[in-house]
């Protein structure tokens, strides 16, 4: 099935999200869909799959013009999309929603439906069963039930938006080899929608990029990534030069510490963090790592250990202290953690602002706002609410929030869901701070972002911990060792 | 042997209401809608009911007059979130006030009147077998009625692509609209439907359980009880009936004990309330990590032995990680979480 987009406009207010795009698919080929956030290739994908409507343009199908007003009249054409956040019913077992959808009898045939999902889960590599809860399932699972479930409906196009975000890299493996098998077997056409360039050049036969709204280049791989940056952002980034910082007095003492969750423990760990060192944790999600980043902020108590902030023992204290100690956290969760959903920008300086009383100054709010804005080069107004900017952007008012000159900076995956450009400038920041003198520590299921920035390298596997004590002499392939559990031999450690 | 199998059938009789319209507030909650009036809404269909069935003569007149102004109420809330974009639980609780109100000004003249009622059918054959005929089959239709409700709302919530549909619209109402089910148009549907079940709650008790009408209205407060229940159940029919079925029985116990003994009249009838809240302390999930942090260690056996009951503490949540068939079934059966997308609107994009 071959599928072509004519002329496509959307609007969305001021902004022309889709400005005369046209692309031709063809069958059994993987396209990569590049773009740095905001470039509208959501918005594309999304009126491809009917969830959004074009305002003009055309979709045809095998040269045939459809009508896809609908998610359920694309699938009926043959499209199918795999959102970011797959679209599935927490409470249900996997059966339920596989079958959830489907046309057929008021009663379904539930052994009919499953041993078509085994047989199909079987056929991908894919290993659920299909009594667990969704709610129990990794992302990369519901990932997987999602491309069963849109293959059971005869889907010949389907849409994946930035689907390697937060699975682990063995998840990635198996994913990548599912579609190239369904690509080259079934004929499937696949779009890869990414912003990671060695997703698109390890997975995609051709790419389209998209800036601001338009088509701005198409190639067919391989072809370098600077080439590809150049398309995304008009310009070839330099890589990031690693400075070499005088480190400092101790800044974080972590001794004998013990944490329990319901999924994993940590036992007897020690770590010291001195003032100008970056310490990156690295590890699948749920290994551990948020259970130390936690502990050493102050918002997890630890069952056994002693966590010190610049030589004061902060065990056991509330919040409020290791604040005072000038303790920085940035939680994954950006706007369920870091940010209050609802409050203006101006709302968030003054309610950071040491020197605002009850009595709220207005003026100076907004002034300060104003400020960081421009100095953190936000693309927002005083007056936007926190939930309308970008992710990079709500990134930037994390940062522009914290304490000036910090003695611990601890940040959870401070680059999720960025763009190269914002990561980068992200990491300025950090590196600015760390450069006067705070220690940093910092998750990241990027690997390459571990490695470039980290001075050590913890990694997290089912709560053990591995120590790289030299990033700049381990590779991404040793790290990929570790955190799948092989432990570094002796001559390694040493 | 046969005294208690009377009390038994006292207990199912008296909890019909309850169920009927726990029931109803079950679905209704289920596809994502908050009725809150149902206290007043039920007070009103007993009063309609009762009046249209004086009047008219026929006990089948009043039952649909009843279910058809639950109806109504229950409309008016997903109109009012739907198309205005109102706060369902502001709009229903103004309805709760109006709704009793207006059912004790216009039922004044009607109080203390004997109306037609629906009869006390007994089960041919069954109602004869010792024990369970009492308790089961020598009923009116209202009651078998509430059997046949509770298995059926059941079977099409867990095994029907209706089903699958209507919990979805609840939970995930982009889900839902991404596989082509109609968001607003299943809440009409099912919140109507849960309206008028709410409505016939009120129905029985003006036209068999409690037969009449009196100012003030006997059945005052129990729409709220309903509403607890629905949350004490977990929003699963089984375990809602299963709460309105207790609360009947504690109820039936407390005016046993009053009777007979002098203990203080306050304190019996607060042990429905006390329970209640301890149950839905139990039943939340979070609430036992909690409670084992500030239990001795020596008496944390008793919280183990609590949480065993009902509870999803944390031991619980780890171990069902890797769930077999009986373990994911009781979790299922116990879990107690409200929908996901209880009382939210949804727009398409």
């Amino acid at each position: 099935m071959s599928v072509e987009v004519r002329n496509i406009h959307k609007r969305f207010g001021p902004v022309h999200a889709n400005n005369a795009i046209s692309l031709h698919f063809e069958d059994g080929r993987i396209y990569g869909i590049l773009g740095e956030n905001g470039a509208g290739k959501s918005t594309l994908m999304k009126i491809l799959s009917g969830f959004y409507l074009a305002d003009s343009g055309q979709i045809l199908v095998d040269g045939r013009a459809v009508s896809v007003a609908s998610p359920e009249g694309a699938i009926r054409a043959g499209i199918g999309m795999l959102q970011q956040d797959p679209l599935d019913v927490g409470p249900f077992t996997v059966l339920e929603n596989f079958i959830y959808g489907q046309p057929g009898a008021v009663r379904p045939d539930w052994d009919g439906a499953r041993a078509q999902f085994v047989d199909l889960a079987g056929r991908l590599g894919f290993t659920i069963s299909p009594n667990t809860l969704i709610e129990d399932l990794s992302i990369a699972q519901r990932q997987q039930l999602e491309i069963i479930r849109l293959l059971a409906f005869g889907v010949r196009l389907l849409i994946l938006d930035e689907p390697t975000t937060g699975i682990s890299a063995e998840q990635k493996t198996i994913l990548f080899e599912a579609l190239k098998r369904l690509a080259r077997e079934d004929g499937l056409t696949v779009l890869f929608v990414s912003h990671k360039l060695e997703d698109v050049l390890e997975l995609c036969d051709e790419v389209a990029v998209l800036r601001l709204g338009r088509l701005v280049g198409q190639a067919h791989l391989p072809v370098t990534t600077n080439a590809l940056v150049a398309m995304m952002f008009g310009q070839e980034l330099a890589p990031a030069s690693r400075s070499d910082v005088v480190l400092g007095d101790s800044m974080l003492e972590v001794r004998e510490l013990s944490l329990t969750s319901e999924r994993v423990t940590i036992q007897g760990c020690n770590l010291s963090v001195r003032a100008g060192e970056v310490i990156g944790l690295a590890g699948l999600d749920g290994s551990g790592q948020e259970l130390l980043t936690r502990a050493i902020v102050g918002l997890r108590r630890p069952a056994a250990g002693q966590v010190c902030v610049g030589g004061q023992d902060l065990t056991g204290k509330h919040y409020r202290e290791y604040l005072a100690a000038r303790v920085c956290f940035g939680a994954a969760g950006r706007l369920e953690e870091g940010l209050v959903s609802g409050l203006t920008l101006t709302e968030h300086f003054a309610l950071v602002d040491p020197e605002q009383g009850a009595w709220i100054d207005w003026e100076r709010a907004r002034r300060i706002a104003s400020e960081q804005i421009a100095h953190y080069n936000i693309y927002g107004r005083p007056e936007s609410p926190i939930e309308t900017l970008s992710g990079g952007n709500q990134q930037r008012v994390l940062m522009a929030l914290m304490a000036a000159a910090p003695r611990l900076l601890v940040l959870e995956h401070p680059t999720r869901g960025l763009d190269v450009e914002s990561s980068r400038w992200i990491w300025e920041q950090i590196l600015a701070r760390r450069a006067e003198g705070t220690a940093v520590v910092f998750t990241s299921a990027d690997l390459d972002e571990i490695v470039t920035y980290s001075d050590r390298i913890l990694v997290f596997y089912a709560g053990q911990i591995s120590e790289v004590p030299d990033a700049r002499r381990t590779t991404v392939d040793e790290l990929g060792h570790l955190i799948g559990g092989q432990r570094l031999t002796k001559e390694s450690v040493a | 042997m046969d005294e208690l199998s009377r009390i038994l059938g006292s207990v199912v009789a008296n909890a019909t209401p309850l169920v009927i319209a726990s029931i109803g507030e079950t679905i209704t909650e289920r596809v994502g809608v908050i009725n809150l009036s149902l206290d007043g809404s039920i007070t009103l269909a007993a009063m309609l009911s009762f009046v249209v069935a004086y009047s008219t003569g026929s006990a089948a007149a009043g039952l649909l007059a009843g279910m058809l102004a639950g109806m109504l109420i229950a409309l008016l809330i997903v109109v009012a979130s739907i198309e205005l974009r109102q706060d369902q639980v502001a709009v229903g609780f103004v309805l709760t006030m109006l709704a009793a109100d207006l059912a004790q000004f216009l039922g004044q003249n009607y109080t203390r009147r004997p109306g037609p009622t629906f009869p006390t059918v007994p089960v041919p054959l069954l109602a004869e077998v010792p024990f369970l005929g009492n308790f089961l089959f020598n009923h009116n239709i209202l009651i078998y009625f509430s059997f046949l409700l509770l298995f059926a709302t059941w079977y099409v919530m867990y095994r029907t692509r209706w089903g699958l549909a209507l919990r979805a619209v609840g939970e995930r109402p982009a889900t839902a609209f991404a596989r082509g089910t109609n968001v607003n148009r299943t809440r009409y549907l099912y919140a109507a439907l849960g309206g008028a079940l709410v409505g016939l709650a009120g129905a029985s008790y003006s036209l068999a359980i409690k037969a009449g009408w009196a100012n003030p209205p006997v059945m005052r407060g129990d729409g709220w009880i309903a509403l607890a229940i629905v949350i004490f159940g977990g929003w699963h029919p089984v375990r809602v009936a299963f709460g309105a079925y207790l609360f009947a029985g504690l109820r039936i116990l407390a005016s046993t004990i009053q009777q007979t003994t002098d203990f203080p009249l306050v304190l019996v009838n607060a042990v429905p309330w006390v329970l209640m809240i301890l149950t839905l302390l139990m039943v939340s999930s979070g609430a036992v990590d909690w409670l084992m942090r500030f239990t001795p260690r020596r008496l944390r056996w008793v919280v183990r032995l609590l949480a065993l009951f009902g509870v999803r503490g944390q031991e619980e949540t780890a171990a069902s990680r890797t769930p077999g068939r009986l373990r994911r079934v009781l979790r299922n059966f116990l879990r107690s979480d409200p929908p996901g997308a209880l009382g939210s609107t949804f727009s398409r994009e």
